[in-house]
């Protein structure tokens, strides 16, 4: 689907004909500031319209850096005319706002830092925006779920964000405004983040490509911590390309994150065009039980068919220890974030509450203001797992079912090259409809979360639609076979135009 | 203090040691004292949103050092664990600490107690934790101050077993822990700045009875002597508590150093749940037995072995080698000295250990301040020992040192003091003394032999205390006799 120019497009937007520019892939973006096509001033002014003119019907950015976004351009161009210019350089890119931006406030979407405003830069913004990195422009911030607490994008202290699908429903979450402005075309590509599920389930409700990479893979310097074990950056695009280029310039050892791993990265670009002929692709039956809606069902075998038509062998394997994911994860999950969220007490930094006469009314007061009912909830949960008497029962117990289920995946890895399943039950579901109810809301997260519990990469990419709304499907790897996923994935793009296409009104 | 004999007590010391490494354990941040409030606060520090720890290199070395010096089990795995409570010093919300696997465990030290008799104490645990902050309560009004300087700096918490049974048993207890750490080179040992921190678990029970009574933790009792007085106090307190019907509860005590009594600070009732868990943030730490013997290749002489070698090796009494090997400073000092002057050990023990230390006390410095370097202080020696000033001069020369006036023999040369060995000389002052004293020389001739210390004393007079004191005695004798 090329648009040109035509209602709803403004005129100073349209930098060649019959090209919108935030239409074109990553590369091509590189391409046409290489080539002069356009400017990176041009480019970022672009997306800082569109942003202007479609998010308000999104809330899929908490801040707009546009100052700052034509600063970084104008240097970009600067280092494209000096001929010192990488592939990224000049190109726009939306951050999560959970990653630390120096002098740019950093909410995590909570009212207990809505008046952060980070001294210093997360190692991946460094590595995406600073001046030894990829030279990327950063447009703004990206909403979320509060603290990644959520699968909806519905507990932002800023409000929920909107699927460009259909605005009546949620983009899915954690990284829910990340997905909509990309699918909206307000961003060639996003940061984003994923605990249980957080990258791959928006992406999927978006039609976006989404990938969680091996945890260590990429720095957790800088990334506001949910549940440590789990949390990984990693990143949303239009294409398997995209965001191949992205998670090359994020990965790699950070000697400031002691969970990072020191191991080359893969040429993750280069991959992309191998053949996938006799690779060994897994169905794990567990993940097509019951459960899983019968459109999105249908979709994700026919891209199984697909796949088999370009060579791939499929087998149908078992990871006995799955259903046990989400209890496990709503264990270790919430233990670890009690913990990692002890640090907002109102006394160094983010929300103090007013009028108080000891401390205990400091905390109290301060972090029942500033933390939302989620945040709360797993706070509770994780500080009652972790007590006295009670972590032998749950956290430990959790950490040994963690167990079994890296066991179930190292199995696996034994006989297939990749797993592959739906990334959620259904499509994008309505606004409101679940937030009353927390269970059904973490069941959202039933097929990814495995992943996390491992540690092993993972991606969700769009295979089809069902009345109009996208179906995601998920492809797992072995540790660090993140070259695999992308592979995979861009030949299934290449054979497919799902990817393609564009929400209505967003052109 | 003598308490009823019916009674002993049994009391467990756990002592805090901040590690002598530059940056904090999970940060570059700096861990200099007396810096200005919060200027050593990096991010770390703070626990803003966001960052990381990562494992100081050294402090784990130093911990390792330690567990070799005290005979202990080093853990090829250790892990760190979260501590959590709520404080306003403590930045993140949690201390990062150890809890169920220890880098160091099951040790000992022994003890010296009276008569030379040997006590075993064992030690428990050592772990490696993070310091917190610090609370400044005074000059703010309505309000407190928070200095995060001391906030990440490397502790080691050592925990003995419940071996002490004595007030003075603890102190020597301390005391031995303290000098090896600062030997060891881990701890700069300054308890006033708060490097080296004890508390004090203490119960009472009935002689001859196994269970042990209910303890209380006294905290952060800061010297020596305040240790032996919280200690005593606590034992104290206890017993008349359950002898006049009442029982010991469970708590957490604060010494008054004002009033030497201990105060109840909180009760088990309010304690926290500390809620440990593994710290997701650090991966378990491997030490390999590669890694052991490299810190055993840079662990020195300890203060048992030297002191054993310098009783060998230099024919030291116990006493003087015990001084001089009490702290490794003083022990290099002496050595330096020997080596230097060629001199007899025990002559440079006894310089070192009455006039030197003497003199430093007076002065209040310590051996590494010392206005007498050893290089000094064996030249001095060594003119003794050539007879080229006696023992007497010797001290007039040492002051004149101290008061920086130059070396023993830029002093002996300005001032002229070189002795007199020339018979002839002597013979000749001898004779003048004999000359002008006629009456003294008749008494001493008559049996009052006390009078020959005076013609000594004359006779160095009239030398200016230059003349050779052998020589004097041996040609006064024959001079007197006639």
């Amino acid at each position: 689907m090329r648009a040109g120019p035509g209602p709803g497009v403004h005129p100073g937007d349209i930098a060649f004909k019959y090209e919108p520019m935030h239409t074109l892939s990553i590369k091509a973006l590189g391409e046409g500031l290489k080539t002069k096509k356009f400017s990176s001033r041009e480019l970022t002014q672009h997306y800082l319209s569109r942003i202007e003119r479609h998010d308000p019907a999104l809330n899929s950015y908490i801040t707009v850096t546009a100052e700052q976004a034509l600063a970084q351009a104008d240097a970009a161009d600067a280092r494209l005319a000096a001929g010192e210019a990488g592939p990224l350089t000049g190109i726009p890119l939306a951050q999560k706002d959970i990653f630390c931006t120096a002098g740019v406030r950093t909410s995590c979407a909570s009212k207990m830092l809505d008046n952060f405003v980070a001294p210093y830069n997360a190692t991946i913004v460094d590595k995406l925006h600073g001046a030894d990195g990829a030279g990327m422009v950063m447009l703004g911030k990206c909403n979320m779920d509060e603290f990644a607490m959520g699968s909806s994008n519905e507990t932002s202290w800023y409000g929920p964000v909107k699927n460009p699908w259909d605005t009546g429903r949620v983009p899915g979450g954690s990284s829910g405004g990340s997905v909509a402005a990309v699918a909206a075309g307000l961003a060639p590509a996003a940061t984003a983040t994923d605990t249980g599920g957080s990258i791959r389930q928006p992406a999927a409700l978006t039609n976006l490509t989404g990938i969680k990479p091996t945890y260590g893979r990429v720095s957790r310097y800088g990334m506001i911590a949910f549940a440590s074990s789990l949390d990984q950056a990693g990143v949303v695009a239009r294409t398997a390309e995209d965001a191949a280029y992205v998670l090359q310039a994020m990965s790699g050892f950070d000697p400031r994150d002691s969970t990072s791993v020191e191991r080359p990265v893969d040429d993750l670009v280069g991959g992309l065009e191998r053949p996938i002929k006799g690779l060994r692709i897994g169905l794990p039956k567990e993940y097509f039980a019951e459960g899983l809606a019968d459109g999105a069902r249908e979709r994700v075998m026919a891209a199984v068919e697909q796949l088999r038509s370009m060579g791939a062998e499929i087998v149908e394997i078992s990871l006995p220890n799955s259903p046990l994911s989400v209890p496990t994860y709503y264990v270790v999950a919430p233990a670890e974030a009690s913990s990692n969220l002890s640090r907002y007490d109102g006394v160094r930094y983010g929300h103090r509450a007013e009028g108080i006469k000891t401390l205990e009314e400091l905390y109290k007061r301060s972090r029942g203001e500033g933390f939302g009912a989620e945040v709360q909830r797993r706070i509770m949960v994780g500080t009652y797992v972790l007590s006295h008497g009670y972590y032998d029962a749950y956290y430990l117990q959790a950490q040994k079912v963690r167990k079994l289920i890296y066991d179930d995946f190292r199995r696996a890895f034994e006989s297939v090259d990749l797993v592959l399943g739906p990334t959620a039950t259904d499509v994008a579901f309505e606004l409101g409809s679940k937030t009353d109810d927390p269970v059904a809301m973490y069941l959202n997260d039933i097929y990814t979360i495995a992943a996390n519990l491992a540690g092993i990469p993972a991606m969700s990419l769009s295979c089809g639609f069902v009345d109009g709304l996208p179906v995601g499907l998920q492809l797992m790897g072995n540790y660090f076979d993140e070259a695999r996923l992308l592979n995979v994935a861009h030949q299934y793009q290449l054979a497919t135009d799902w990817h393609q296409q564009h929400p209505r009104g967003f052109e | 203090m003598v308490y009823d004999e019916n009674w002993e007590a049994v009391i467990g010391l756990e002592v805090h040691c901040q590690l002598l490494t530059k940056t904090k354990i999970f940060s570059g941040a700096s861990t200099t004292y007396g810096a200005a409030p919060n200027t050593q606060a990096d991010a770390v520090t703070l626990g803003l949103p966001g960052v990381l720890p990562v494992l100081n290199a050294t402090a784990l070395q130093m911990a390792v050092k330690f567990g070799l010096a005290v005979d202990a089990q080093v853990a090829e795995r250790c892990v760190f664990a979260r501590k959590h409570y709520f404080y306003p010093d403590l930045p993140k919300g949690y201390q990062i600490s150890q809890y169920e696997l220890p880098i160091v465990a099951n040790g000992h030290l022994d003890i010296e107690l009276g008569e030379g008799q040997i006590k075993r104490i064992g030690i428990t645990r050592a772990h490696m934790e993070e310091d917190a902050g610090k609370s400044l309560h005074e000059g703010f009004v309505g309000a407190s101050g928070i200095d995060l300087n001391r906030a990440g700096t490397p502790l080691i918490e050592i925990v003995s077993e419940p071996d002490i049974r004595t007030a003075a048993e603890a102190v020597a207890y301390l005391k031995k822990l303290h000098q090896l750490v600062v030997y060891l080179g881990i701890c700069d040992g300054n308890m006033q700045e708060g490097s080296f921190r004890c508390d004090a678990n203490v119960s009472v029970r009935r002689r001859g009875t196994e269970k042990f009574g209910t303890r209380t933790e006294t905290k952060n009792v800061n010297s020596f002597r305040y240790v032996e007085k919280a200690i005593e106090y606590e034992i104290g307190r206890q017993i008349d508590v359950i002898e006049s019907g009442g029982t010991i509860v469970q708590e957490t005590r604060l010494f008054d150093p004002g009033t030497g009594e201990t105060r109840s600070m909180r009760t088990k009732e309010d304690a926290n749940d500390y809620r440990y868990f593994p710290d997701p943030d650090l991966l378990p730490v491997v030490v390999t037995t590669d890694d052991i013997e490299r810190v055993r290749a840079t662990m020195p002489e300890l203060p048992e072995a030297k002191r054993n070698r310098f009783m060998e090796q230099y024919a030291l009494p116990k006493y003087d080698a015990t001084v001089l090997t009490g702290e490794q400073a003083l022990a290099d000092y002496y050595e330096a000295v020997v080596k230097a002057s060629g001199a007899d050990p025990k002559i440079c023990s006894n310089w070192i250990t009455t006039d030197l230390l003497g003199a430093l006390n007076k002065i209040g410095k310590d051996i590494t301040e010392s206005p007498v370097g050893a290089e000094m202080m064996a030249g001095l020696i060594a003119r003794i020992v050539d007879k080229t000033i006696s023992g007497k001069i010797a001290k007039d020369v040492f002051e004149a040192m101290l008061a920086g006036e130059g070396t023993a023999d830029e002093i002996i040369q300005a001032k002229g003091l070189v002795q007199i060995t020339d018979e002839s000389a002597i013979e000749k002052v001898i004779d003048e003394v004999i000359a002008a004293n006629p009456a003294q020389l008749e008494q001493y001739r008559s049996g009052k032999d006390k009078l020959f210390g005076f013609f000594v004393g004359q006779v160095m007079r009239a030398s200016r205390g230059k003349a050779n004191p052998d020589a004097v005695n041996r040609l006064l004798k024959d001079k007197l006799a006639g």
